[in-house]
């Protein structure tokens, strides 16, 4: 990289590099494309100066122009919008509504959704636009949250695998389904395994946990028939695009999608479109329009067919947003745009929007604290690399991080921690179940080890190889055979995994009420339908709608790490134990020897507590400060502090016995201070607070450097070194646990006690004089 | 409505699977409840009923509109058209939809065909609309080549 051209470098050679630049260049956010703004290529967000005007006129009940286009010059997109997607009965009222306004409305809380939503029914994409680029990102979730259709806010999995393995994909069905994947969606890593993996995905989703909806997501008419046949119960990736060559490139036309609708709605399957921006710039045929002006035709045709839902913000082409200016933004704007026109809105959060682990959360932080309809329209259940669908922005080994993110801000991403036992159950039912139907439908053999293999899989790396073939061969068995939902169900039974096919019958006779054909409709495990309709998101301000709460913030809170702080926390011995016992020999006096240092100790060192937050033993501690002491030929004595627990008044303490004025202060969890007593209580020689770094090496130094303290000598300070781990994050609960232990042993006003040190103490549990107790378990071991 | 002696009430009998499981009825007129494991094992059950009928879409099409949602309704009710139209007939009809597939003769009498043949002059109506819009815009099949 060179300097930008008509900056003087002053002086400074050519070939020179800062090392900071070099650092940032070296970070995983500089393998991002990013990409100034190219409005005439579509590299732009939120808007274009190609754009056009919002207008709208109508002429005997017929649109006659729209957003600057007379209807003599439509394209197939403008006329099916024209005449599908405008409710004409509120479209004079709508138009004239600034954008402001309306912007303002969108946020207000006050401002009734259904009210939002009827007048949006009369405004054009153009004029969607304008509305949307008043509002910052702060305000579109304030937008979203009110405006998403369903209260309770829900997830969906990606379920797939590299080797098309039906053991696989039924046991991360069945793992899917116990995290609270409300669906499941699967794709093909060959064209021709779509059959056998939409089977092992109804099969798996229904294994353990009821209601989790599944789809196939494959060429369009290919989809529809699995459809048919009940091996899915919802399609997704029927998808539309914002310019007409585009959308002619993906083989449809507006008026074959509406039909294709229908054709799901007739027998009763859950559909939602796809679209999302970037991928008519992806495609080289933006128009000059901006992202989310074509978006918005996107959705106003979505919404023209009268199909429930979309899946957007982003999605395939999210990398291309994610490369100009407001690119994250314009992901909600389009999101919101959608939950304003009514739609389920499954809102993007799939394909991987960076390299950048802070870039990827960023953006999906909007959709998961408003809350959408699926927060994911993805979530990744298995590795990146067994993403048929590419990795996600969220993957398996993100889990943890979800689970987590949802706890702290007290969040419904839709997600509720389980245990690996449950998990290894569920994935083992899952994958006998799916061996067991194809056994018992002539399909070919899936041997136990791949079950076995499949039940511990993080992923198909760790399943035997598998044949396409076969794979392929299971396809096209269960298509010429013409196997349907019902044989599934009926194998099901005859092997006697009668739960599992009542589950699967429960979710092909959703098809004839129908009730999961209104928008965003999700089952929940005991097969009720949630949807806009009886399930309709309330929220109005604060103490409204959707919260975190009662058993729902219990299940949230109960992630599997979380550790009982009550309880003293485990810290492994990092070094040898040093058997020690201290013996207490009446009040401390203070100290007339010049050269004197004076030990303080917190109240549970040697006694409740036996280690510090680094893992080294109590005795190791002390044994290394008294020769580092000794090495400089201090006189010490050592002491108890009983009154305070907090090390700079511990030390101080020590230092106000001390002959030399020095005192050492340590706590049991090893942070320790070099006082002196003319010093004020917070202020000190040295300072050793990141106990978790330290080493029986810092401690002899620090013995070494109060005895030349003690001299009149200034020393070189003794540093630990930090190498940037997240010391706090990692050790702050262990320490506050140890901390509260001495903390209980304080005896207010109570003086310090001298203390004798005797090593290899002989042991008896009955000794009075024993302190010691933490390690006695591992000094009798060593005996 | 044809089945007007049912009395129904959008705002109140959703979902109707749990609120009025006596509406549902299978293609084949089967009850909700006599669609169980039992009857499946007996090889009672068929692909026909587990397919929603006109009239519960026609139901659901009157609680989109009771809730707010009238964008809706014309897919609900194109689709009760539909589950007349055989699966096979359906996909076909839908690949005759697809750009470049079809003369504008050919999307007339596919129009026709559902008109006479399936009662179902929505859809016809989408379909001529498409027939017009492809003319329009050089998408039927002599143009593109289909």
């Amino acid at each position: 990289m060179s300097s930008s051209d008509g900056e003087s470098m002053q002086g400074v050679p050519p070939s020179i590099r800062s090392g900071r630049f070099r650092a940032l260049d070296e970070r995983l956010v500089n393998l991002d494309g990013l990409v100034h703004e190219a409005p005439e290529l579509g590299f732009t967000a939120m808007r274009s100066p190609g754009d056009p005007p919002a207008s709208l006129r109508v002429m005997d009940g017929i649109v006659v122009e729209l957003d600057g286009r007379h209807r003599e010059s439509f394209d197939l997109l403008d006329l099916f919008i024209a005449d599908h997607a405008i409710d004409l009965s509120v479209a004079e009222e709508a138009m004239a509504i600034p954008a402001l306004d309306f912007a303002r409305r969108l946020v207000d809380p006050a401002s009734p959704a259904g009210e939002l939503r009827r007048l949006a029914g009369g405004i054009t994409p153009a004029r969607a636009v304008q509305v949307l680029n008043h509002l910052n990102i702060v305000e579109m979730m304030m937008a979203a949250q009110k405006l998403r259709a369903r209260r309770t806010p829900a997830n969906q999995a990606h379920v797939t695998n590299a080797k098309d393995e039906p053991a696989l994909i039924a046991a991360d069905a069945a793992s899917a389904t116990l995290a609270g994947f409300r669906e499941v969606e699967t794709t093909v890593a060959v064209a021709r395994a779509a059959a056998s993996n939409a089977l092992a995905l109804l099969v798996g989703s229904q294994s353990v946990v009821g209601g989790a909806l599944a789809q196939c997501s494959v060429e369009e008419a290919t989809e529809l028939t699995l459809g048919l046949r009940g091996l899915t119960t919802y399609a997704e990736t029927v998808s539309n695009y914002g310019t007409e060559a585009v959308f002619l490139d993906g083989d449809d036309t507006p008026w074959s999608k509406a039909f294709l609708a229908s054709a799901y709605t007739s027998r009763g399957l859950k559909l939602r479109f796809t679209s999302g921006s970037g991928v008519e710039v992806l495609m080289a045929n933006a128009e000059g329009r901006s992202m989310l002006y074509l978006e918005a035709r996107c959705l106003a045709m979505t919404r023209g067919t009268g199909v429930q839902g979309v899946q957007n913000g982003g999605v395939d082409g999210v990398a291309i947003t994610g490369s100009v200016p407001g690119g994250a933004r314009e992901l909600m704007a389009e999101n919101v745009l959608a939950m304003l026109w009514g739609l389920e809105v499954a809102s993007g959060n799939d394909a991987m929007f960076s390299e950048s682990e802070a870039r990827r959360t960023a953006r999906t932080v909007p959709q998961f604290f408003a809350g959408t309809d699926f927060v994911c329209s993805g979530f990744g259940s298995i590795p990146r690399y067994d993403n048929m669908f590419g990795p996600s922005n969220w993957n398996a080994d993100d889990l943890d991080d979800w689970l987590v993110l949802q706890r702290d801000f007290e969040v419904d991403g839709g997600l509720t921690p389980f245990s690996e036992d449950a998990a290894l159950a569920a994935r083992y039912r899952a994958a006998c179940a799916v061996r067991d139907v194809f056994d018992e439908l002539g399909l070919p053999v899936i041997a136990d080890e791949v079950v076995q293999a499949a039940t511990v899989a993080h992923g198909s790396y760790d399943t035997p190889p598998a044949s396409g073939v076969a794979n392929a061969r299971a396809s096209d068995l269960i298509l010429e055979r013409g196997i349907t939902g019902i044989d599934v169900v009926r194998a099901l039974a005859t092997r006697g995994y009668q739960d599992i096919a009542e589950r699967i019958l429960g979710m092909l006779k959703q098809r004839l009420s129908g009730d999961y054909l209104q928008t965003a409709a999700i089952l929940d495990p005991d097969f009720h339908v949630l949807s806009a309709v009886n399930d309709a998101n309330d929220y109005a301000g604060p103490g409204s709608g959707y919260r975190v709460e009662g058993s729902r913030r219990d299940e949230i809170a109960a992630i599997r790490q979380a550790l009982d702080p009550r309880k003293v926390p485990s810290v492994d011995l990092r070094w040898p134990a040093v058997p020690f016992a201290l013996h207490e020999c009446g009040p401390a006096q203070p100290g007339v020897t010049p050269g004197e240092v004076v030990i303080g100790l917190g109240g549970a060192f040697g006694a409740e507590l036996d280690r510090t937050l680094a893992g080294i033993d109590h005795g190791l501690v002390l044994k290394e400060l008294l020769a580092g002491l000794e090495e400089q030929g201090a006189q010490i004595r050592l002491v108890r502090i009983r009154h305070t627990s907090d090390v700079a008044f511990v030390a101080l303490a020590a230092a106000r016995l001390s002959g030399s004025g020095i005192g050492v202060g340590i706590q049991s969890k090893g942070t320790t201070v070099i006082h002196h007593r003319a010093l004020a209580p917070l202020s000190n020689l040295e300072l050793f607070s990141v106990a978790p770094l330290m080493t029986p090496e810092h401690y002899r130094r620090i013995g070494s450097n109060a005895a030349r303290y003690a001299r009149g000598e200034h020393p070189e300070p003794v540093l630990v070194d930090h190498l940037g781990q997240a010391i706090e994050s990692r050790y702050h609960t262990k320490a506050a646990a140890l901390h509260l232990i001495e903390t209980r042993r304080v005896v207010p006003g109570a003086a310090p006690v001298e203390l004798a040190v005797e090593w290899e103490p002989e042991i008896g549990p009955s000794d009075p004089v024993l302190l010691k107790t933490g390690n006695r378990e591992y000094v009798n071991a060593v005996r | 409505m044809p089945f007007g002696d049912e009395r129904f009430d959008p705002h109140t009998d959703y979902p109707i699977a749990d609120r009025r499981p006596d509406l549902i009825r299978t293609a084949t007129g089967k009850r909700l409840e006599s669609i169980t494991l039992d009857a499946v094992a007996a090889g009672e059950i068929g692909a026909d009923d587990l397919k929603i009928t006109a009239e519960l879409l026609e139901r659901q099409a009157l609680v989109a509109e009771a809730s707010g949602r009238p964008a809706l309704v014309p897919n609900f009710r194109r689709a009760a058209e539909l589950t007349q139209v055989p699966d096979q007939r359906l996909l076909a009809i839908y690949e005759a939809l697809r750009p470049g597939r079809s003369t504008p003769e050919e999307l007339a009498r596919i129009a026709d065909e559902l008109t006479e043949t399936y009662r179902a002059p929505l859809t016809a109506s989408l379909v001529r609309e498409a027939a017009a819009a492809y003319t329009r815009r050089g998408l039927t099949s002599e143009v593109r080549g289909g």
